[in-house]
């Protein structure tokens, strides 16, 4: 199935109809927004690069489907800028922007088939009827529904919905692609397929692109680059391998991918002591931390060392199987339950019940003010 | 033959399904619901049975060459979609742009619009006379401003219903994206997805119109149900004939717009025409 659509993807590329752009560089400067007395978003600046696709990832609230509906123009910022190839189009309406918009609830016009749906904005753009037709019907071959061109909305699967959407936003050849949560509303397969074909015609097309999520997973797999956001503040921006190894901030570090909290004791000189070891602090986390002494540190479950000891600091408590790896639950000395992955054959003799021993190595760590146990 | 037995069990088993569910839908329709059923349709059917003996077939006949007729209900006619065009014309987008902009006002409006079905006729009467044109007062179309004034709770209640059932943020933005300005999303995209509200809403102000008779008999303007009224003084036989032929007539001007509107809306998934249309938008599970 994506075989086939990746194969008619590239003879309508080839045919002409819907060509590959240079993509457009898209700027947002210092962008603030602000309702009453929240700051949903508080000087925001991203740079995309002509072709990129970045994802803004962060907790719902953080801003970025603020961020995102400003750059649409369906908001207007309190303060700074948007520039698409350089140019402020802040006071430019969004339905003279020519951004392709991929929305989180369906939003097919239920009066229209599929095919003129997509043709919809070939008509904005006063293209002639064949004309229309044949792109549209292009794009629906591209994203696979070609088949489907005659339905109407309510006669479509929501995946298939949010395809004709994509293509809808694609036909008219955008200068920038915008995802405002598209997958959230499908569920669990249809999601992942969507996703690789999102992916894949983006990088046919060329089209730069912002994609907003909440799903780190989604985020991480289809982007260039993420954005973490937080407060109406990026938090980071980076590669997704980068997000992963070496996130900025203590929040990043959390939010992305599984973390271990253990208690640690802040010392001077940089370090901390946890684990009956001493490891140094990523940062000025003793500054940011306001004078506080007891902290917990960030440890990711492969970043911890797993010993069979007799009479060791932790007990197995579980172990979950993902293949090639299993992640092991482990009960520390002082009820700190922590998560450490281990090779699966590796694990496979740390029944739950026996004695480990649990050991950081000496690789800078994240910090982060102590967390109450959980009752 | 034995290919043709074949055929019979196939189409056996292919007929089997839907009688299975004919059966369910019997067993979901208990007797209870038949009584019920029948006494409402004795309820109202006697009264017509009996309606027609009295009038007699012949006084149908006398009833369209009676002094006022045409002219009554040629009236009533105008009424009727004077009436409904300036309702549509006044609460589509009235309901657009609250749903829109101002959806913190939507529980006000629907308070303001139900108003007119507390306040007596009377006052609204006074109420329009207050505030119409001059030209109008003395011609029988000030009726018209006061059956807008009528319709609007049914009017507004039947448009909200649709535009609830849309997700109209989002369309409406979808569009814009797309290039689309302010009047081309409204009458493209808006307007075509709520035909359904909207014939709701013209059945409703016709309905009203056709049947309405204190406010045309306070006015003193022979509207078809005052012309009943005044010739059943004369001809009893006559005026019960006319009005079974005008609730024959509304009848089947509803019924006209129902399937033309039914049948239009199923081709795109609304849902069949109802007085108040909240059919929302079914998708298939993926």
């Amino acid at each position: 199935m994506s075989t086939n659509t990746a194969r008619s993807a590239a003879v309508d590329v080839d045919a002409g109809q819907i060509s590959h752009r240079d993509g457009t560089s898209v700027r947002l400067h210092d962008l603030s927004r602000h309702f009453g007395a929240t700051r949903a978003l508080d000087g925001l600046s991203i740079e995309l690069a002509p072709g990129e696709l970045v994802a803004l990832l962060g907790p719902s609230g953080c801003g970025k489907t603020t961020a995102l509906r400003i750059v649409a123009g369906f908001e207007t910022a309190t303060a700074g800028s948007v520039l698409i190839d350089g140019k402020d189009i802040s006071s430019v309406p969004a339905a003279r922007r020519d951004m392709g918009m991929v929305f989180q609830s369906y939003s097919l016009f239920p009066n229209m088939s599929a095919l003129d749906n997509v043709g919809f904005g070939l008509r904005m753009r006063k293209l002639d009827a064949s004309t229309r037709r044949a792109k549209a019907a292009a794009l629906l071959e591209m994203v696979g529904l070609g088949p489907q061109a005659r339905q109407y909305p309510h006669q479509l699967s929501g995946g298939q919905q949010q395809r004709v959407a994509l293509a809808r936003a694609l036909v008219i050849e955008p200068r920038v692609l915008l995802l405002d949560e598209p997958l959230s509303a499908l569920d669990a397969k249809v999601r992942l397929q969507l996703r690789e074909q999102i992916r894949t015609l983006q990088q046919q097309l060329g089209t730069t692109t912002l994609f907003v999520t909440h799903d780190q997973e989604e985020a991480l797999s289809i982007a260039d680059r993420v954005g973490v956001m937080r407060q109406g503040k990026l938090e980071q921006i980076a590669a997704p391998d980068e997000l992963y190894t070496e996130p900025a901030t203590a929040f990043v570090a959390e939010f992305v991918g599984v973390m271990n909290r253990i208690p640690g004791e802040l010392q001077g000189s940089g370090t901390v002591a946890v684990l009956g070891g001493a490891v140094p602090v990523k940062g000025d986390a003793a500054a940011a931390l306001d004078g506080e002494k007891s902290v917990d540190v960030l440890v990711r479950p492969e970043g911890l060392k797993m010993e069979l000891v007799e009479g060791g600091n932790g007990i197995v408590t579980t172990r979950t199987f993902l293949g090639s790896v299993t992640r092991v639950g482990v009960l520390l000395d002082g009820d700190v339950a922590v998560h450490v992955d281990k090779s699966s054959a590796e694990a496979a003799s740390l029944a739950p019940g026996t004695s480990v021993s649990v050991t950081l190595p000496p690789e800078a760590v994240h910090v982060a003010p102590r967390r109450a146990p959980a009752s | 033959m034995a290919q043709v037995t074949g055929l019979t069990a196939l189409a056996t088993e292919e007929a089997r399904p839907p009688r299975r569910s004919r059966t369910r839908k019997r067993e979901s329709f208990p007797v209870w619901r038949w009584v019920i059923l029948v006494l409402a349709g004795v309820y109202f059917l006697i009264p017509l049975i009996a309606a027609f003996r009295f009038a007699g077939i012949s006084a149908f006949g006398s009833v369209i060459s009676q002094p006022g007729f045409t002219s009554a209900l040629g009236l009533s006619a105008r009424l009727a979609v004077i009436a409904t065009v300036i309702t549509i014309a006044l609460m589509l987008p009235t309901a657009v742009y609250v749903h829109l902009r101002l959806p913190k006002l939507r529980r006000l409006l629907e308070g303001i619009t139900i108003l007119p079905i507390v306040i007596p006729p009377v006052v609204l009467i006074v109420g329009v006379l207050q505030i119409a044109p001059g030209f109008l007062k003395s011609t029988p179309y000030l009726l018209a401003l006061e059956y807008v004034v009528l319709a609007m709770p049914f009017a507004y209640r039947a448009i909200d219903a649709g535009l609830r059932a849309l997700d109209l943020k989002t369309i409406t933005e979808a569009a814009s994206s797309l290039g689309a300005g302010w009047s081309t999303t409204l009458l493209r995209v808006i307007l075509p997805n709520l035909s359904t509200a909207l014939l709701s809403a013209t059945v409703l102000t016709v309905a009203l119109v056709l049947g309405e008779f204190t406010m045309a008999s306070l006015d003193l303007y022979q509207t078809f149900p005052v012309w009943i009224y005044v010739n059943s003084q004369s001809s009893g036989q006559v005026s019960v004939a006319a009005s079974l032929l005008a609730l024959i007539v509304t009848w089947l001007v509803l019924m006209v717009i129902t399937m033309i509107g039914t049948r239009r809306s199923r081709r795109t998934g609304g849902g069949s025409v109802t007085l108040f249309t909240a059919a929302r938008q079914e998708t298939r599970g993926d």
